[in-house]
């Protein structure tokens, strides 16, 4: 009885409205087009991550597949806190950090500056500023190389022209002191646009009538700066620095193309340390370690700032 | 005369306009000093001081593209006149083309995993995203951090466990796992970046074709889809960039088969050293594609490079 009932419904039924009910409902469509998605992270980055904390507590090495794998309990963990070399490649890490933060925000928030003063061609410049960035960070390590080598290198012959030093006098990359800040000079000269685009967008999203009701009230021109512009622009700029720092604790195809964590390990930044024990010294569980030990570190990092960021914004 | 407060004197202008005209000019040596150094011969290319005037050659291209081998005088000597431009240069050092280099064999790899990998993840990113734009998804906000914090991941971490998972399931040095790979970690942006693109398109457009008798997926396809066309380009060529320039993934889970092109540019290696003529020949044939990129992606770079973050 009911069977015809719902046969009778359906042949009333117009035939646009009967191909809407035969159609998914908006909730089925939701979970097909998310699932995928979901599946493929869960897939290819969770599951390993997963495994990752597995593998740090055993003594596993991948190029000895056949040895019996042994649960070492947290002795990884404890290795890492007495590991000088963890702690140098911390170092190189925040060193690296640092000044790159700092030389970008201040060439790329004075660049901004600049070019919101509106010239004309403004734009045609900026696309031109904005290049190195987008290009591949390890072709472009490779070749600065040759710009600085020693004696025949771009970089080094211009240095010594500016200063009258003789050009093979100086290795940018083979010198402990020189090799840290080569690096830097590179990532600045990559990713200056980057704070620059952000803080161009912060400070084009402040409205005219803030500026004129300042000049109205006679405020100079340096007051409208330090009370308008830079706080409005903050926020922007504090979002730059977190991409640019969580970039950079990533930070491993530019430097190992540019110097491969030498001289010695003085440039030898946390993911390349990280690389050579799990690739070069097959120490499959204590890599494993130090990953989830990194991870936690820029999630936790990156947590603490967005907060900060955020009680920014409200201001 | 109207006076605006905001606009600068011209004075100003002048001086601004100058300063970073300057900073553009320095900014791009290194990318001319790769451009012109393709088109030197190595000893120009090594030569005190640095050659900004030389005669340009295509030695660099050809060394590229050939592997080649020294033979002796009377063996030169004895062969037939050479056929073409590519082979007289390279007699001039005395030695023969042997074959072709592995260069055009890398580059169609970065291209095969690069539009594979950005055809899965747009195609993936579009339908999370509208889903995510439009439809009520529970603990979606958690769910999209989720996405988003995968990229957080240092790339070698995880590299530890896909190296080994991928060496199980058959996948190392493979185009499908690469392609697999490059997709995961795109999809994030492409799923953050078309998220916002779709937010912009009113509801109502899809509301009025519902009430028109198309099903959702219709509304979907035939009504959102070509409004988001715009964002749906420049989120492929976002993507698109990043495989083209990935490294990590690439020089540690590949070797032969599936390598692209940037952990093989840095290996040419020439006589007595690098052949920086062919690196830097090697470096502007797969830097030229992401500069042209850039240019057409100019009006929604902002938007790409921080998930949609900041909108212009």
């Amino acid at each position: 009885m009911s069977e015809k009932t719902v046969d009778r419904v359906a042949g009333a039924t117009p035939v646009r409205i009967a191909r809407k009910i035969r159609g998914l409902s908006d909730r089925a469509i939701a979970w097909i087009f998310v699932g995928p998605t979901i599946f493929l992270l869960l897939a290819i980055n969770i599951f390993p991550l997963i495994w990752t904390v597995n593998l740090s507590f055993t003594n596993f090495k991948a190029n000895r597949i056949n040895r019996a794998v042994e649960y070492v309990g947290t002795r990884n963990y404890e290795r890492i806190l007495n590991d000088p070399d963890v702690w140098l490649s911390m170092q190189a890490t925040a060193h690296f950090l640092f000044w790159t933060i700092f030389f970008q925000v201040l060439i790329g928030f004075t660049l901004a500056w600049l070019i919101n003063k509106k010239f004309r061609g403004n734009d045609l410049w900026t696309t031109i500023i904005v290049l190195p960035m987008m290009l591949p960070p390890a072709v472009v390590g490779n070749f600065w190389t040759f710009l600085y080598q020693p004696q025949i290198g771009l970089f080094n012959y211009v240095v010594a022209f500016l200063t009258g030093r003789d050009p093979s006098s100086f290795e940018m990359l083979g010198s402990v002191d020189l090799a840290p800040w080569s690096i830097v000079i590179v990532d600045t000269w990559m990713w200056t646009p980057f704070v620059m685009l952000i803080c161009l967008a912060g400070m084009r999203s402040i409205p005219d009538y803030i500026y004129e009701a300042a000049e109205i009230d006679r405020a100079s021109k340096l007051r409208q700066f330090f009370t308008i512009t830079v706080p409005m622009v903050l926020p922007f700029l504090m979002l730059a620095v977190l991409f640019r720092g969580i970039e950079n604790f990533k930070m491993f195809d530019l430097v190992v193309q540019l110097t491969g964590g030498g001289p010695g390990s003085t440039t030898e930044l946390a993911s390349i340390h990280l690389k050579r024990e799990a690739f070069e010294k097959w120490r499959t569980g204590y890599s494993s370690a130090i990953a989830i030990v990194l991870f936690v570190t820029v999630f936790g990092l990156a947590s603490i700032y967005v907060k900060a960021l955020n009680k920014v914004k409200e201001r | 005369m109207s006076y605006s407060v905001t606009e600068s004197s011209k004075r100003q202008k002048w001086v601004a306009g100058a300063l970073v005209i300057l900073y553009a000019v320095i900014t791009l040596v290194p990318l001319g000093w790769i451009m012109i150094t393709g088109f030197k011969t190595p000893p120009d290319s090594i030569s005190y001081p640095p050659k900004v005037l030389f005669e340009p050659s295509l030695e660099g291209y050809v060394n590229l593209f050939t592997t080649r081998t020294r033979v002796s005088k009377e063996t030169l000597e004895s062969l037939p006149p050479p056929d073409n431009f590519a082979e007289e240069i390279v007699r001039n050092r005395d030695m023969v083309i042997a074959g072709p280099s592995k260069f055009g064999q890398r580059f169609m790899i970065s291209v095969i995993i690069g539009f594979g990998s950005t055809f899965l993840s747009v195609f993936l990113g579009t339908l999370a995203a509208y889903a995510f734009s439009r439809f009520k998804i529970p603990l979606a906000d958690d769910l999209l951090f989720f996405i988003l914090s995968t990229r957080m991941m240092p790339p070698i971490a995880v590299a530890i466990p896909i190296f080994l998972m991928y060496r199980n399931l058959g996948l190392s040095d493979t185009h499908l796992g690469m392609i697999l790979l490059y997709t995961a970690v795109n999809i994030s942006l492409a799923v953050w970046l078309l998220k916002g693109f779709i937010d912009e398109i009113p509801r109502e457009y899809e509301d009025a074709a519902l009430i028109d008798g198309y099903t959702r997926f219709q509304a979907f396809y035939k009504v959102v889809l070509p409004q988001a066309a715009t964002g749906i380009a420049s989120t492929a060529i976002f993507c698109l960039i990043f495989s083209w320039n990935e490294y990590a993934f690439a020089v540690l889970l590949t070797s032969g088969t599936a390598q692209t092109a940037p952990p093989f540019i840095p290996t040419i290696i020439g006589v007595g050293g690098l052949d920086w003529p062919a690196v830097a020949a090697g470096a502007t044939l797969f830097l030229i594609p992401v500069m042209i990129f850039t240019i057409m992606l100019r009006k929604h770079l902002l938007r790409g490079i921080t998930f949609g973050a900041v909108r212009k």
